[in-house]
């Protein structure tokens, strides 16, 4: 920037026609493959579309279908159920696991590498290996879980099983990120707050309520945002874990378009919704952020 | 998968608490790698031990016949070739793209740059099955459905929000003394960006390739939405289909395959743990 402002204005504008020049592939392949796509959903959604042709328009009916279809509901309250619990309880652990990894240790170098495995793991996978592990009789999970007296009966066969198991899946996966982005805030916080606070007499409760738990308010918003946004859109763990058992919004919009095409505009709609309701999560998330968010965040 | 990372509370810095670091220590490490060494198990030991009830805990039996059998199918090792040409492909346009839009981005005064990084963010928080539809129809018109192009296409798409915003970090961290100093030697902006620039945003890129890699290794959705051919499925697509398909799916096949995928993603994660933590935090703390 300084150098632009520094040269001779023709130089100047050739900087900007070149910088145009560079950012243009990017935002044609956005354009093409997210922004248009996501505007002819909208458009498919108020008319009969099928795979074959767009149709005549038929305003919100498809939308009146879908609040209507019990399947769409059912979805609807599986997506909810699994982002409260799946967020709430990543945010609690990734802040203790945050913690661990900021204190010093012998074998903390080794701890951090190993933290982040599950986090690489491919979540289709990761569910294939979790139905291996609930199997009746043969699985371990099972065998232990009906040992103790916490199951009755087969888990895999179970919708309210189903959709804890696939929670407990995105735990185990998504937990690193929460914890990684927690650590780089509690990185951030200048031990001197913190011997102030020792020194005025906080015990480590104290601190960690009164501290470092408000100043990493910009980090936990941030961690919150991401992951309520991918397990509000969750795909991959529902459709390979509940095999047509139980649905999430993403595998009912899934299975209308591509496993039974038919449902083409129905599920145009249900994809409108999602996507409404993912902007409107982000918006209320980035908000609050820029509210409360600077003190802290000052990088 | 069930074991819980602690619950506890935080561990204070004090001399005592040294015991209750080491047991949540000890719980998260647990956590993390007894899930995998069950998985490890279950594809080395034989069919017998497989079908066992109560199961076994530790492994009675030794075998490689597992390995062998996913070696040998053509699907499988088809769909690592997938696997890898999907990833790799789009990785490298990504990466491209994004560094040079990074680039831009970062150093040019690019008019509207605010609101084109805006919107070029604001496209990280699709869900992804928004854009299905209108994509199936495109690809289906113009006869890609079924090539891998199709994937890599969104796939590329989906990645380049990432990508951006981590170049456009890493080149706003760097000074731009050594571009001025190019520039008045007579270097053109591009040859900057080439002889001067790339050299030092090198870890920038590197970490964006691994993240990028990993994340498009992993996908599923559109894989599994624009692929119908199974001879053209990655691995994220074919593993889950090894139980469908089949009457008595084989688990260590798939404890095996499982394990096979993911060595990759293990080898990148602690060999470059520091680099991707950073790509990580850096797309979403520096805001």
């Amino acid at each position: 920037m300084t150098s632009a402002r520094r040269g001779l204005a023709p130089a100047r504008r050739g900087e900007r026609r070149l910088g145009a020049l560079l950012v243009a592939p990017t935002l044609v392949v956005i354009l093409l493959v997210t922004l248009v796509p996501v505007a002819a959903t909208v458009y498919l959604s108020y008319h009969h579309a099928t795979v074959e042709s767009s149709g005549l328009y038929v305003g919100l009916e498809n939308y009146r279908y879908i609040a209507q279809d019990p399947a769409f509901r059912a979805a609807l309250e599986n997506t909810a159920i699994f982002t409260v619990a799946a967020v709430a309880v990543e945010l609690v652990l990734g802040l203790a696991v945050a913690i661990v990894l900021h204190q010093a240790f012998k074998g903390r170098a080794v701890l951090r590498s190993i933290v982040l495995l599950p986090w690489a793991f491919p979540l289709s996978v990761a569910a294939v290996l979790a139905r291996l592990m609930l199997q009746d009789q043969t699985g371990i999970v099972s065998t232990l879980l009906t040992e103790v007296g916490l199951v009755h009966g087969s888990i895999l066969s179970s919708r309210g099983d189903l959709l804890t198991a696939a929670i407990v899946v995105d735990v185990w996966t998504s937990t690193p990120f929460v914890a990684y982005l927690l650590l780089a805030g509690l990185q951030s916080i200048p031990s001197s707050v913190l011997e102030a606070a020792t020194v005025d007499g906080a015990g480590p409760f104290q601190r960690l309520w009164h501290v470092t738990l408000p100043l990493l308010r910009p980090a936990m918003l941030v961690a919150i945002l991401f992951r309520t946004l991918q397990a509000w859109a969750v795909y991959d763990l529902v459709y390979v874990m509940g095999l047509n058992q139980i649905d999430s919004l993403s595998t009912y919009v899934y299975r209308d378009i591509r496993v039974s095409e038919l449902e083409f505009a129905h599920g145009s709609s249900a994809a409108v919704f999602i996507f409404a309701t993912s902007i409107l999560i982000a918006v209320v998330f980035m908000r609050s952020l820029g509210r409360g968010g600077d003190k802290a965040a000052s990088r | 998968m069930t074991r819980r990372m602690p619950k506890r509370g935080p561990t204070p810095r004090a001399r005592g608490s040294t015991v209750a670091l080491r047991v949540a220590v000890g719980v998260i490490a647990a956590s993390v790698v007894v899930p995998l060494l069950w998985i490890v198990k279950v594809s080395i030991v034989d069919p017998v031990e497989q079908a066992q009830v109560p199961p076994t805990v530790l492994p009675h039996s030794f075998t490689f016949s597992h390995y062998r059998v996913i070696f040998a199918d053509p699907l499988f090792t088809g769909a690592l070739v997938n696997s890898l040409r999907i990833a790799g492909i789009t990785t490298v346009i990504t990466v491209l793209l994004g560094t040079l839009a990074g680039y831009a981005l970062a150093r040019f005064r690019v008019p509207f740059s605010g609101a084109v990084l805006a919107a070029i963010l604001a496209v990280s928080f699709f869900p992804a099955v928004s854009a299905i539809a209108p994509l199936f129809i495109e690809f289906r018109d113009l006869h890609l459905l079924d090539s891998y192009w199709s994937v890599v296409a969104v796939d590329t798409a989906f990645s380049l929000p990432l990508a951006v915003w981590i170049m456009v970090t890493f080149f706003r961290q760097l000074p731009t003394d050594l571009e001025d100093a190019a520039r008045i030697d007579g270097a053109g902006p591009l040859q900057a960006l080439w002889r001067v620039m790339l050299p030092v945003a090198a870890p920038g890129v590197a970490t964006t390739a691994i993240l990028i890699f990993i994340t498009v290794w992993n996908e599923y959705l559109f894989a599994n939405t624009f692929l119908f051919n199974q001879d053209g499925w990655p691995v994220t697509v074919l593993i889950p289909n090894f139980t469908a398909n089949q009457f008595t799916p084989d688990y260590g096949a798939q404890a095996a395959a499982s394990l096979v995928v993911t060595v990759p993603l293990a080898i990148l994660v602690l060999t470059f743990q520091r680099r991707i933590v950073a790509g990580l935090t850096a797309g979403a703390i520096n805001e």
